[in-house]
């Protein structure tokens, strides 16, 4: 159990049974008047805001999450699959919950799995991924258009701006956070 | 850590407070930090120091000193409010308070007016300040605005109906404090009467107590109010605030006798608690309490 006076921003706390997390938090207490706690709070599974003000003497449930490091096998129409790395235990999350890890996600590659009450709710890619492009235009020397960018095309369908020397068939560092280019990684 | 011109800026200003008080005649005291017992507050926490406690405020030592027969008292310390922390808030803070006999909060407000002119004077920073990118004037009169006033004004409901929700604290931080002391500092007054445990009942209307608060640019500053001098009403509101706590789970501290004793030689008097490290926040631009102390408890 949590008390009022834990809150912070980043805290996981359950509500009506679904994990929600601290966005903001912001602690206020008129002259010699009640603590007042006013929290915005994203819903982990659903990803639904809302702000709500607490007092001193509320009391909050631990939201029961783990995690875990899963290997990514494979995709299968809208299910991916993984694997514990220490139980070899399989199981399917469905693409809707993976939101934008997807664009990260090659196989073999180990994730941090979240899971509520054993429920997986995401996955935390490695900060850094590296990844092969499998289309991009041609780098004209010279090109004096003035962009210093360029569209490609890495290997899990992802589309994201780099810089015009990257070519087809090279590998790129991706920072999973921001979704940006990072560095061409030499081979 | 706060930066060092925050630091040397916070240094002056205690200066300048000192500089003010004492021209004016007041004794400068230091009453202990360590105390049996705090007066029994039901939003105040005070922080356990082996059997007694530190103190929430140097209140009810430095009444007894004004009982005692000094006229004018003040005392920069540092004060401790368990769970106290957010941007304008750490639970060990420091705290200005001054106690001056024969006056009342109207009295009081008008000496506060002088002190944050003298200050801002003594800063150099002439007769306004810039908070967020806004302008305050220290110069002239303050706004003076009655409690029931800022709700009518600036409230969805009214007093009466926000303590009858329970609400009245938020309904005050939410929709009337951010429109408080702007374009010049507000003094906020009248409170209900249930919100004013020391503070002494309007003559004429008992609804209200004598307290005040200083707000500039949102931000509170400054709580005071006329005293209550009757130790039989001051008892019989401290037994029923200690009842609330208990309800609410808390264990009170033991009865402030020595205190309520000294109360019956106390004549009218007004006195105020301001928070020095708010004061500094303004003069110095900074936007959180973190950043105009040497260390926050995180820090240590």
């Amino acid at each position: 159990m949590y008390s009022a006076s834990d809150l912070r921003k980043g805290l996981k706390i359950s509500i009506d049974k679904e994990p929600y997390i601290i966005t903001d938090f912001e602690f206020s207490k008129p002259g010699k008047g009640q603590a007042l706690y006013r929290c915005k709070l994203r819903n982990m599974i659903t990803g639904n805001g809302f702000e709500r003000t607490f007092r001193s003497n509320d009391k909050f449930e631990k939201a029961p999450l783990e995690e875990r490091t899963m290997q990514f096998l494979y995709a299968q129409g809208d299910e991916f699959h993984f694997m514990d790395t220490q139980s070899y235990e399989q199981l399917g999350i469905l693409r809707a919950m993976l939101a934008e890890t997807t664009n990260f996600l090659i196989d073999n590659m180990e994730v941090e799995v979240l899971l509520f009450d054993g429920r997986p709710i995401g996955i935390t890619p490695p900060t850094f991924v590296e990844l092969t492009v499998t289309k991009a235009d041609p780098w004209v020397k010279g090109d004096t258009s003035g962009t210093d960018t360029k569209p490609v095309t890495v290997e899990t369908g992802y589309v994201l701006q780099v810089p015009p020397f990257i070519e087809e068939g090279e590998k790129i560092q991706i920072d999973t956070r921001s979704g940006e280019y990072v560095t061409r990684v030499k081979s | 850590m706060a930066p060092a011109h925050t630091l040397w800026r916070r240094a002056a200003l205690i200066q300048a407070i000192r500089a003010f008080f004492v021209d004016r005649g007041y004794l400068e005291v230091d009453t202990p930090v360590r105390v049996p017992a705090p007066a029994p507050e039901l939003h105040i926490e005070a922080e356990p120091a082996g059997d007694w406690f530190l103190q929430t405020s140097p209140e009810l030592c430095m009444k007894r000193l004004l009982a005692a027969g000094l006229p004018r008292i003040f005392q920069i310390c540092k004060c401790f409010r368990r769970y106290e922390r957010g941007r304008r808030h750490l639970p060990e803070f420091t705290m200005l308070e001054w106690y001056r006999l024969g006056c009342d909060y109207h009295a009081l407000m008008t000496e506060c007016e002088e002190l944050f002119r003298f200050l801002a004077e003594r800063l150099g920073l002439g007769g306004s300040i810039a908070v967020a990118g806004q302008e305050v004037v220290l110069a002239g009169p303050w706004e003076r605005l009655t409690v029931a006033e800022a709700f009518r004004r600036y409230a969805a409901c009214g007093v009466a109906e926000a303590l009858g929700a329970d609400r009245f604290d938020e309904v005050l931080v939410r929709e009337i404090e951010p429109r408080l002391g702007r374009g010049r500092p507000t003094f906020l007054y009248d409170y209900p009467a249930e919100l004013g445990a020391l503070a002494r009942l309007k003559p004429g209307d008992p609804t209200v107590a004598e307290r005040f608060e200083i707000y500039i640019a949102g931000l509170e500053l400054a709580n005071g109010f006329s005293e209550l001098t009757d130790p039989v009403e001051q008892r019989h509101r401290f037994v029923s605030d200690r009842a609330a706590m208990e309800a609410s789970g808390r264990e009170p501290g033991p009865m402030p006798e020595p205190f309520l004793a000294a109360l019956a030689d106390l004549e009218s008097a007004a006195g105020i608690a301001l928070g020095i490290d708010r004061l500094v926040m303004l003069m110095a631009g900074a936007d959180t309490i973190d950043q105009v102390v040497p260390f926050t408890p995180e820090s240590l």
